[in-house]
């Protein structure tokens, strides 16, 4: 279908979409047209999401064919050539964008991701600030902006390089009714000023696609209906019901209860006088007032972020109030009142029950932790009347969200509270779901008395609702009846008296399209470099402000390496030891004096007998037990042979063997004392002349010093690179680098330049520290140590790069990076056992190593005094593994998601 | 009574779910199957394979003997190289040990002019050269010796010693290696298991979910406590039974019951430092990177590694309040030396005052963080 501007729409044919087994997309076809406003619509899960990252090139295509922009998508030639008139904004608010960076910083990003110059991206950025109201806060970092401000920023970002396509996904969910509308706006006035531009979007409020050219209405992987609205409204009253007859096929709906309430009269259930709560200097509840009396639905409404969950929380005492009061029953809220827990009931904002657990477990859990009495009744009878029955031996992560917020519910119904309070229960379920749910709700409200408190960003739930609070950044701004409520403003429906409450309260910066016709300078040269160049900036910046981060960059090796050079000392002195001395006589005693005279031992009480000196090595407070015999002196004296019994501690096969040999040594010494004071014994034949070469002193630390740095600077830029990548993967932002011309290697690249940077910063911190705090002078050539470890970074993030390409998670991340590059150093590279000793396959692993290198590199610049020459192999295999590293990670690194 | 069953079947519940977790279940079975099997048989401590060559000017009888009788597995067979290169070999990493002869030494020796072998050693190789140059220099002495006077020797020394190896007659390294690094796994993976735990349920928002029904965040914390550190004393004692004396055929000279209550102990200082870490932790990730930091010195200071006397006296001073420490000393006494409660008890006492203490200030600040948090 070609559209009448001449652009070519989007055809799927067939497309078949599965995660493992669950498939997401079934064999589905659309012919959507060009130049148009076109909208998905259908609960969550039903893979309105999986369609649209299938159409960006986001994810992969697996089955059928999708044209997008006049030609096959699955084809990588042609999704290069249209990516940069592509726009994708994915679903979550602000999910591609970046927390750490402001406003204006996102920007300038997304603008050097499509190579814009300087000129152009200040033109550009300018417009868009100004067109969305958005200028004043160009500085605060986007973390720290509201749901609507979020979502103008998102789209300011898919905006900046006039697509062609703009590709929403659900854009507005849980936005304020008044931002919603000014969204809207923005959207029609800037389809109005590029008449090309086709936007793509997927909403979960049926009443906003009224507003579309063309709908496409999915429900299970399947497409229910695709045309333009009226023709799926057809008779029926709104969208809504429409898409619900569609769905159910003629399965009765539920008639709402129209009952009114029995309330009024009696003690208020809950009541809030002035509730505040503050965190640091933003306040997040600001002096609200309600009060809800028995058997009542009280429903809060407002957009996410605006302070219901914040109050809902101090209600159910999890957050402490800041000042103000909140009443159950009567009395103030205590955390520390059980008694006051087991009358309320509450189900917070996600589904937070146990995944893992079967559903009746979860419903036994539960009742285990109220102690109810009959709990196998009171459990089969939650399970019958919430409709729980078929699925009761499932896994509760595997249920459909409808039934998992049934089940919710009947836990938090399990111990018969008079009060329930429920955090936006319904959001993303199927109409279906809804009424059901509700109907549930009045029946306890009405039949069983129970209070309800329930929040929600939906109003046509705020209309079912007995009184309705309208909350807007932690302010009450209305409360009444619905009716009240609408007729106050003068209104037909909810929302339209929302709107106008909202706009006296707080009125919004006028939006207009932006004013972005900027000539694209000639496509700036180089755009791989700027790209790349994008990243680093980006990922310096997000870096430094992450204080965790920071401080194990550049903490965590300082903290290690003095821990491994303190703690990890191969030297062995000042040992305790004891002797038996059964001689008592001269001779016996300079023996002894020999040994304690030496500086490896240490002598303590004597012993009394053999038993003790076993039982002193067993508790461990001698290493060393010599046990001279009845008549060692006189048999010393008269040449006759004598034996000294030494018994060594070898529980620490180390340690041991070492005693072993200072004892062996000292009893050589005190022969020779004697030979030379009487000469008798036979004459040396040769001599045998040991010379410690490097360290002559044979002292642990100039050994370890400089070996330590071969393990750290591995670990941690490895782990800190994979972290960095992992995040992007588990936050969404890699979405950026899935639909933007960015390639993997510019990616990749860009990524890691700010590590090796910091790498290599540790590596002067650790070189100065080897000198100064543990006194292990270079003796070296400074330049070929300088030049390999900048080798040695390059490959070391080069490995986290890899690493990270293969997981998901950031722990997942972090735990493989540690232990695939602690074990091999630790192993394979010298650190304990010198290359040169190891067995065939471990020095053949060891060889393909980079720490082998450094490791012979630091030891040998530091310790041996070695220069260029010797170093020159070393320096030499190390400059191999960055680019093999770099190039695998390009070759492991997806560039769609599956 | 209605609190402990609660905090009972939270930890059962805790159970269920690791074992549906099947990441963790397999850090399980690694941790206590391959990884100490591996670190065990994979890293001998003491001078094994180690590379050694001759610089020989002389070429004689006596030199070619010398350079013999050196043998596996403690030796590489000798390497002969040109008299001269020794010390750039050595600079390159190739030999630890370098034993030069002079021209004329067996001349020399016949002669009785008491000439002189050179052995060079890379003293950078802590663990090796120390050892092995008193190896190396008993075997050429005794050789020498040998071809000097016909037999091994004429004159008997009078005076003998005689060096026994308590507690490790074989000097056998596998038995040290693989208990050692069964701990290390203990310590590891309670802390990972528990800290995880803790942060999953705030990560799902299941915590909110707990703090909302009538319990406290103690009861939450000492669920995890007990379930974790019962999953691991279970694995530790298999791992004892199967892994330490059926696969890797260790002896253990002290009494297998003392060492798991001691573990169990021990397991009640490492929980409570993954309910610390995880409340520290702002996320999974962090927590990750924390775990790391902590840990790692930890198990390094505990005299596992290398011997506590090996530290400077400082540092002593100031590891006697790890926990790792005392567990590791008295794991040592129990495996190795067979010691009884009435030698290790001071060590399991300091573990329960260290955990007490810690479990302490981890729930404090555990409950406090809950009020503070989302």
């Amino acid at each position: 279908m070609r559209a009448a501007t001449g652009i070519p729409g989007i055809h799927v044919a067939e497309v078949t979409h599965r995660y493992r087994k669950h498939i997401a997309l079934d064999a589905i076809s659309l012919d959507l047209p060009a130049g148009q406003l076109v909208g998905i619509i259908g609960p969550d899960g039903v893979g309105k999401s999986t369609l649209l990252g299938l159409i960006t090139g986001a994810k992969k295509l697996q089955a059928g064919t999708l044209d997008v922009l006049g030609g096959p998508i699955g084809d990588p030639a042609h999704r290069r050539r249209i990516c940069p008139a592509i726009a994708f904004m994915p679903q979550g608010l602000g999910r591609n964008l970046y927390p750490e960076l402001s406003v204006r910083e996102n920007l300038e990003f997304f603008s050097r991701l499509f190579g814009q110059g300087e000129a152009e991206r200040e033109t550009r950025i300018a417009a868009l600030l100004t067109a969305t109201g958005l200028a004043p806060f160009a500085n605060r970092l986007m973390g720290k902006l509201s749901g609507g401000m979020k979502q103008k920023l998102g789209l300011c970002c898919a905006l900046i390089h006039d697509p062609k396509l703009l590709v929403l996904d659900e854009p507005t969910t849980g936005v304020d009714p008044l931002s919603r509308r000014q969204f809207w706006a923005l959207i029609s006035a800037i389809r109005e000023q590029s008449p090309g531009l086709s936007v793509l979007v997927s909403t979960a409020y049926m009443e906003e696609a009224q507003s579309f050219d063309w709908i496409v209405a999915m429900d299970a992987g399947r497409v229910l209906f695709q045309g333009p609205p009226e023709g799926l409204r057809g008779g029926a009253e709104d969208l809504e019901s429409a898409y619900r007859q569609l769905r159910a096929q003629g399965k009765p709906t539920l008639v709402q209860d129209q009952t009114q309430a029995k309330h009024g009269g009696g003690e208020p259930v809950i009541t809030a006088r002035g509730l505040t709560r503050r965190f640091g200097d933003f306040t997040a509840v600001d002096h609200v007032d309600f009060s809800i009396a028995r058997g009542e639905i009280f429903g809060f409404l407002g957009s996410n972020g605006c302070g219901k969950s914040t109050t809902m929380k101090m209600l159910t005492g999890l957050l402490p109030i800041s000042s103000g009061e909140a009443q159950l029953f009567g009395k103030p809220v205590d955390a520390r009142n059980r008694a006051m827990r087991r009358e309320t009931g509450y189900m917070s904002q996600a589904f937070s029950l146990y995944g893992e657990l079967t559903m009746h477990q979860n419903l036994q859990l539960h009742a285990r932790i109220f102690g109810i009495k009959d709990r196998e009744a009171r459990v089969a009878e939650l399970t019958q009347r919430f409709g729980l029955t078929a699925h009761s031996t499932s896994l509760a992560s595997s249920l459909p969200l409808g039934i998992k917020q049934r089940l919710s519910l009947a836990v938090a119904m399990i111990h018969h509270p008079r009060v329930l309070i429920l955090d936006e229960p319904t959001s993303g379920v199927d109409p279906e779901a809804r009424d059901m749910f509700w109907a549930l709700l009045l029946e306890l409200s009405r039949n069983e008395g129970v209070t309800i408190f329930v929040s929600t960003h939906f109003m046509g739930e705020a209309e079912r609702c007995d009184r309705v609070s309208f909350m807007h950044a932690g302010k009450v701004l209305a409360e009444g009846t619905p009716q009240e409520l609408m007729a106050s403003q003068a209104a037909d429906t909810l929302e339209q008296a929302f709107v106008s409450i909202l706009r006296a309260a707080a009125p919004p910066a006028p939006v207009s399209a932006p004013k972005t016709a900027v000539q694209a300078e000639a496509a700036t040269s180089g755009g791989g470099l700027t790209r790349a160049q994008a990243y680093a900036r980006r990922e310096t910046i997000e870096v430094l402000r992450d204080p965790v981060r920071l401080a194990f960059a550049f903490l965590g090796s300082v903290i290690l390496m003095l821990v491994f050079c303190f703690g990890i000392s191969l030297d062995i002195d000042e040992l305790d030891y004891a002797a038996l001395d059964l001689s008592q006589s001269p001779e016996s005693r300079a023996y002894l004096a020999e040994i304690s005279g030496s500086r490896y031992f240490r002598p303590t009480p004597p012993l009394a007998s053999a038993a003790e000196g076993r039982s002193r090595l067993v508790s461990g407070e001698v290493s060393l037990v010599i046990e001279l015999p009845p008549g060692f002196g006189q048999k010393l004296r008269a040449d006759e042979p004598a034996e000294v019994l030494a018994i060594v501690d070898g529980a620490i096969p180390f340690k041991g063997e070492t005693v072993e040999g200072y004892a062996a040594g000292l009893h050589q010494t005190f022969l020779d004392a004697q030979a030379a004071f009487r000469t008798t014994r036979p004459a040396e034949i040769a001599r045998i002349e040991p010379r410690f070469r490097y360290n002559q002193s044979f002292e642990s630390i100039a050994a370890m010093a400089p070996a330590m740095p071969a393990i750290l600077l591995i670990m941690l830029p490895a782990v800190l690179m994979a972290v960095s990548v992992a995040r992007e993967k588990e936050l969404g932002s890699v979405t950026n680098f899935y639909v933007t011309p960015t390639t993997r290697l510019e990616f990749l690249i860009g990524k890691q330049i700010p590590y090796i940077v910091i790498a290599y910063a540790n590596f002067l911190l650790l070189a100065a520290m080897t000198v100064a705090v543990f006194g292990v002078p270079l003796k070296g050539d400074p330049l070929p140590l300088a030049l390999g470890a900048l080798l040695y970074v390059w490959a070391a993030t080069s490995y986290g790069l890899l690493i990270a390409t293969m997981t998901s998670s950031q722990v997942a991340a972090t735990f493989t990076t540690a232990i695939a590059s602690v074990v091999p150093t630790i192993q394979f590279s010298g650190l304990l056992q010198p290359v040169s000793t190891l067995e065939g396959s471990a020095q053949t692993i060891g060889s393909l190593w980079p720490s082998s290198y450094f490791l012979h590199l630091n030891v040998g610049a530091f310790t041996k005094g070695l220069g260029w020459e010797a170093l020159m192999p070393d320096i030499l295999a190390l400059a191999c593994f960055g680019p093999v590293f770099t190039l695998l990670a390009v070759l492991a690194l997806r560039a769609q998601e599956k | 009574m209605q609190r402990i069953s609660c905090i009972f079947w939270l930890g059962l519940k805790e159970m269920m779910s690791l074992r549906r977790d099947w990441v963790m279940m397999a850090l399980l079975a690694w941790s206590f199957t391959l990884a100490p099997v591996m670190e065990a048989t994979g890293v001998a401590t003491s001078v094994n394979n180690a590379s050694i060559a001759f610089a020989d000017e002389d070429n004689s009888p006596l030199s070619r003997t010398l350079a013999a009788a050196f043998f596996p597995p403690e030796f590489q067979p000798v390497v002969q190289i040109e008299p001269g290169t020794g010390a750039a070999r050595m600079d390159a990493g190739h030999f630890l040990f370098v034993v030069a002869v002079p021209p004329g030494f067996e001349k020399g020796v016949r002669a009785g002019r008491v000439p002189e072998i050179q052995v060079l050693i890379d003293a950078t190789a802590m663990e090796q050269a120390g050892i092995g140059a008193n190896y190396i220099t008993s075997i050429l002495s005794t050789e020498i010796r040998r071809f000097a006077i016909g037999a091994d020797l004429a004159a008997p020394q009078t005076l003998e010693i005689i060096i026994r190896s308590a507690f490790n007659p074989n000097r056998d390294t596998v038995r040290f290696a693989g208990i050692n690094a069964l701990i290390g796994q203990i310590m590891w993976l309670t802390t990972i298991l528990t800290g995880a735990a803790m942060i999953r349920e705030r990560e799902h928002g299941t915590i909110e979910h707990l703090l909302a029904m009538p319990l406290s965040p103690f009861d939450i914390a000492v669920a995890k406590i007990w379930a974790n550190a019962a999953v691991v004393l279970i694995a530790a004692a298999l791992s004892l039974a199967f892994v330490m004396q059926g696969v890797l055929d260790i002896s253990i000279a002290g009494s297998k019951a003392l060492f798991l209550c001691g573990t169990a102990l021990f397991l009640f200082t490492a929980t409570a430092l993954g309910v610390f870490l995880a409340t520290v932790a702002r996320s999974m990730a962090q927590f990750a990177l924390l775990v790391m930091l902590t840990i790692l010195p930890m198990l390094m200071l505990s005299g596992g590694e290398t011997p506590v006397e090996s530290q400077p006296d400082w540092l002593q001073a100031a590891t006697v309040i790890l926990p790792s420490r005392h567990y590791m000393a008295a794991s040592q006494a129990i495996v190795f030396k067979g010691a009884g409660v009435e030698t290790v008890w001071p060590e399991f006492l300091w573990m329960a005052l260290l955990g007490a203490a810690l479990l302490a200030t981890s729930l404090m600040l555990f409950r406090r963080s809950v009020a503070h948090d989302s």
